[in-house]
C-alpha cells in the first residue's frame, strides 16, 4: 500500500510541473500585449534606447508591455529568439547570420547601430598605427565570433593571421594591454576603451589619457561589420498580427533611441537605476559612444538597413578567416535575412509625430571619465 | 575552541602567504621558456589584503551602498539557491541509490549514465536547461531564472550522493542480510533497519562532496545564465572593473569562498545528531 502511495505522490508531483500554454497569438492582458526582448548582456547604456522606451512609456503608447531579458555568458540572443523564448532579440549581424546558417529562422528588422564600435588599441609609443604593423606582434582577440573584423582587417593589410602575428586570447578586462603582455588589444569604443582611461598610470599617478593610446578603428579600414540590430522571428513575420506588432515595437524603439540622443544624462540615470554595477561616468561615456554609433542614422532614418553596409558585412563574413581558418558564413544568406518593410512604416509613423529620426545635427559630448568609472 | 583557533591560524597563514609572495615575487611574474610559472606580484594582479578589506567598507558605486552589503546580500541569495539545489540533488541521489540497490538491472543500466552525466560540460548544459525550462510553470507560477541555477546546482550535487549512498546500501555483510532474512524481514524493513544505518558513514562524506558541488553549480550557473542577484553574477560584474579597481573583484571572491565555508559547515552540522554514537569509519566514496 505504502509503495503505491509513494508512486501516486510522485505522479502528482510530475503533473504539477506542467508546461505553460504559449498561445499562438499573444493575448492582451489589460489592453497591452506582453513582449519579451532578449538583450546581449546585462543592462548597460548599450541598450539605453530600449530601457528608455520602457521607462518613458513609448512601448505602452503602442499597446505593448515590453519585458527586457538580460543576457549572460552562455545566453545567445538569436537562439533564444529562434526557440520562441523571446519575441525579439538584439544581436550583432555576423553572429546572427551564422546562427541563421545553422537554421535559426530570424530576420533583421531594424539596424539600430549604423556603424561598428570595435577598435584595436595599441600603446602610442609602440608606433603601431595601421593593421599592417601588427606583423610580428602579439595581437589580442576575444574569439567566440567577436574577432572577425580584426581578421578581416589583417587579411586586408596583407597579413596571414596564422603566421604573421601571435594571437592571444583576451579576457574581459584590459590588464593584458596595460601590462604589455600583448601589443594590440581588442576593445569596444563604449566599454573596454573606457576601462583603459579609468585606470591609473603608475608612472604619473593620474589616469591614462587618450594620448597614451593609438586606436585602430575598423570603420576607417573598410573592415567594419554591422553590430546591434533588432531581430524578429522570420516565420511569425507571415502573420499580419506579428507584422503590426513589429511595426509598433520598432516605432517605440526608435523613439527610445531618439530620447537618449537628446537626453544622454537622463538615459544614463535610467541605466544606473536598472542596477548596473558600472559607474556613472562610465555609463555616460558608454551612452555618448553608443549615440555616436546610432547617430547620424543611415539614409532614411535610424534602423534602416544600409545595403552597402549589409553587403560589406556579408562579404567579410564569407571571406575573412580566423585563426582556425573558419569564416562566419559558408554561403550567401538565403531567405529573408533582412527587411526594411517594418522599420519604414515605423519611421513614417514616428516622423509624422514630430520626432527627428535621422539625427543629422547630432553632436557628441565630451565625457570625462573618473577613476574606476565611478 | 581549538577548532576556532586553527581556523584563525589557517586564515593568517593564507594572508602571510599572499603578502609574502607579494613581497618577494617578481612584479612581472616569472616566465620560464615562454610560459608563466609564477603570477605577477604587482598591485594590479594581486592587491594587498588590506586594500581588499578596506574595499569592503567603501561604497560599491559613488553614493551607493558599501561593498560588504552588496557582497553579503549576493552571498545570501546564492546560499538560498545552493540549499535548494543541494536538497533536491541529495533527494534525487538518494532515490537513485535505493533504486539501484533494489534492482540490479537498474544499477547496471543506470550507473554508467549517472557517471556520464558528470562529464557533460556545464557551459553546454546551462543554456540547454535555461532553454527548455523557460516554458515550464508550476500552476500559475512561472519558471524563474534562479530555478535554472538551482537545477544546475542539483545536477552537480546528486552524483556523489547517488554513488556514495549506493556503496553504503551495499555495505552490510551478507551475514547481516541473511539474519534479516531469517527474521522474515522484507526488503523495505531490511532497508530501514539495516541498510540505512549501515550507509551513514558513506552518506556524510558524500553529502560534503555534494555541498561543494552545489556551490560550484550555483556560482557557475549564475555566471552562465546571467541570473541577477547572486555572487556568481557579482564576480562577473566586478571582474569587468579589474582594470581599474582590482581589489573589488577579490571582495566578490571572498564572498564566494565564504559561501563555500558556510555550506560545508552546515552540512557537517547535519552529521552531528546522527553520528554521535557511532564509531567513525574511514570510507572511500568514489
Amino acid at each position: 500500500m505504502r509503495r503505491y502511495l509513494i508512486a501516486a505522490s510522485l505522479l502528482l508531483l510530475l503533473t504539477a510541473c506542467g508546461t505553460a500554454d504559449t498561445p499562438a497569438t499573444p493575448t492582451a492582458s489589460g489592453g497591452t500585449t506582453p513582449i519579451k526582448l532578449q538583450l546581449q548582456w546585462f543592462f548597460q547604456a548599450q541598450f539605453a534606447g530600449y530601457i528608455a522606451a520602457v521607462d518613458q512609456g513609448f512601448y505602452k503608447e503602442q499597446g505593448l508591455d515590453v519585458q527586457l531579458l538580460e543576457g549572460g555568458v552562455d545566453i545567445v540572443p538569436q537562439t533564444v529568439l529562434a526557440q520562441g523564448k523571446a519575441d525579439y532579440a538584439v544581436a550583432w549581424v555576423p553572429k546572427a547570420l551564422a546562427s541563421r546558417e545553422q537554421g535559426a529562422g530570424i530576420t533583421d528588422v531594424g539596424q539600430i547601430f549604423a556603424r561598428s564600435g570595435t577598435y584595436q588599441v595599441a600603446w602610442k609609443d609602440s608606433g603601431i598605427t595601421t593593421p599592417a604593423q601588427f606583423k610580428g606582434k602579439k595581437v589580442g582577440n576575444w574569439g567566440f565570433g567577436n574577432e572577425f573584423e580584426l581578421f578581416a582587417g589583417m587579411t586586408k593589410a596583407g597579413l596571414d593571421a596564422g603566421k604573421d602575428v601571435t594571437l592571444v586570447q583576451q579576457q574581459f578586462d584590459m590588464q593584458a594591454l596595460l601590462k604589455k603582455e600583448i601589443d594590440v588589444a581588442q576593445a569596444m569604443s563604449y566599454n573596454e576603451y573606457a576601462q583603459l582611461l579609468e585606470a591609473t598610470n603608475p608612472a604619473t599617478g593620474k589616469l591614462y589619457t587618450p594620448d597614451d593610446f593609438q586606436i585602430i578603428d575598423w570603420k576607417t579600414n573598410g573592415s567594419a561589420m554591422l553590430q546591434d540590430a533588432v531581430w524578429a522571428n522570420t516565420e511569425k513575420l507571415n502573420d499580419p498580427a506579428y507584422q503590426q506588432q513589429t511595426v509598433k515595437f520598432l516605432a517605440a524603439t526608435v523613439k527610445g533611441w531618439a530620447y537618449c540622443r537628446d537626453n544622454p544624462e537622463a538615459c544614463r540615470d535610467l541605466v544606473v537605476a536598472k542596477g548596473s554595477k558600472l559607474g556613472k561616468s562610465h555609463q555616460l561615456w558608454q551612452m555618448n559612444e553608443v549615440n555616436k554609433l546610432v547617430w547620424p542614422a543611415a539614409t532614411g532614418g535610424v534602423g534602416m538597413i544600409d545595403e552597402a553596409a549589409w553587403k560589406q558585412t556579408v562579404d567579410i563574413s564569407l571571406t575573412a578567416k580566423n585563426q582556425t581558418g573558419d569564416t562566419v558564413l559558408t554561403k550567401e544568406p538565403t531567405g529573408l535575412a533582412y527587411t526594411n518593410d517594418y522599420i519604414k512604416q515605423a519611421l513614417d509613423q514616428v516622423k509624422a509625430a514630430g520626432t527627428d529620426i535621422t539625427g543629422t545635427s547630432f553632436q557628441p559630448q565630451t565625457v570625462t571619465l573618473t577613476a574606476g568609472g565611478a | 575552541m581549538r577548532r576556532a583557533l586553527s581556523v584563525v591560524i589557517g586564515l593568517l597563514l593564507m594572508v602571510a602567504l599572499w603578502e609574502g609572495y607579494k613581497a618577494v615575487g617578481n612584479p612581472d611574474g616569472t616566465v620560464l621558456f615562454g610560459t608563466r610559472v609564477l603570477p605577477r606580484a604587482d598591485d594590479l594582479s594581486m592587491p594587498h589584503v588590506w586594500d581588499m578589506l578596506s574595499r569592503f567598507g567603501r561604497p560599491e558605486l559613488t553614493g551607493g551602498r558599501p561593498v560588504w552589503q552588496a557582497v553579503l546580500s549576493a552571498t545570501l541569495f546564492t546560499l538560498g539557491i545552493t540549499a535548494l539545489g543541494f536538497v533536491a540533488g541529495a533527494a534525487v541521489g538518494l532515490v537513485l541509490a535505493v533504486a539501484m540497490q533494489r534492482f540490479r538491472i537498474v544499477e547496471r543500466g543506470l550507473l554508467p549514465y549517472v557517471i556520464l552525466s558528470q562529464t557533460v560540460p556545464l557551459v553546454a548544459l546551462a543554456p540547454l536547461i535555461a532553454g527548455w525550462s523557460g516554458n515550464l510553470s508550476f500552476g500559475a507560477y512561472p519558471w524563474q531564472d534562479w530555478m535554472t541555477v538551482a537545477v544546475i546546482s542539483a545536477y552537480l550535487s546528486f552524483f556523489p550522493v547517488a554513488v556514495g549512498m549506493l556503496r553504503g546500501l551495499q555495505s552490510p555483510h551478507a551475514s547481516g542480510v541473511e539474519l534479516m532474512r531469517s527474521y522474515a524481514a522484507g526488503w523495505w524493513r531490511t532497508l530501514i533497519k539495516l541498510r540505512f544505518p549501515a550507509s551513514l558513514p558513506y552518506l556524510f562524506p558524500a553529502l560534503r562532496l555534494a555541498g561543494a558541488a552545489a556551490v560550484v553549480g550555483a556560482v557557475v550557473g549564475e555566471i552562465s545564465t546571467g541570473t541577477r542577484g547572486g555572487i556568481g553574477r557579482l564576480i562577473l560584474e566586478y571582474s569587468r572593473e579589474a582594470t581599474s579597481d582590482p581589489a573589488k573583484v577579490y571582495t566578490a571572491m571572498v564572498g564566494a569562498a565564504l559561501l563555500g565555508l558556510v555550506v560545508a559547515g552546515l552540512v557537517s552540522l547535519l552529521e552531528l545528531p546522527l553520528m554521535r554514537h557511532r564509531r567513525r569509519v574511514t570510507v572511500v566514496t568514489m
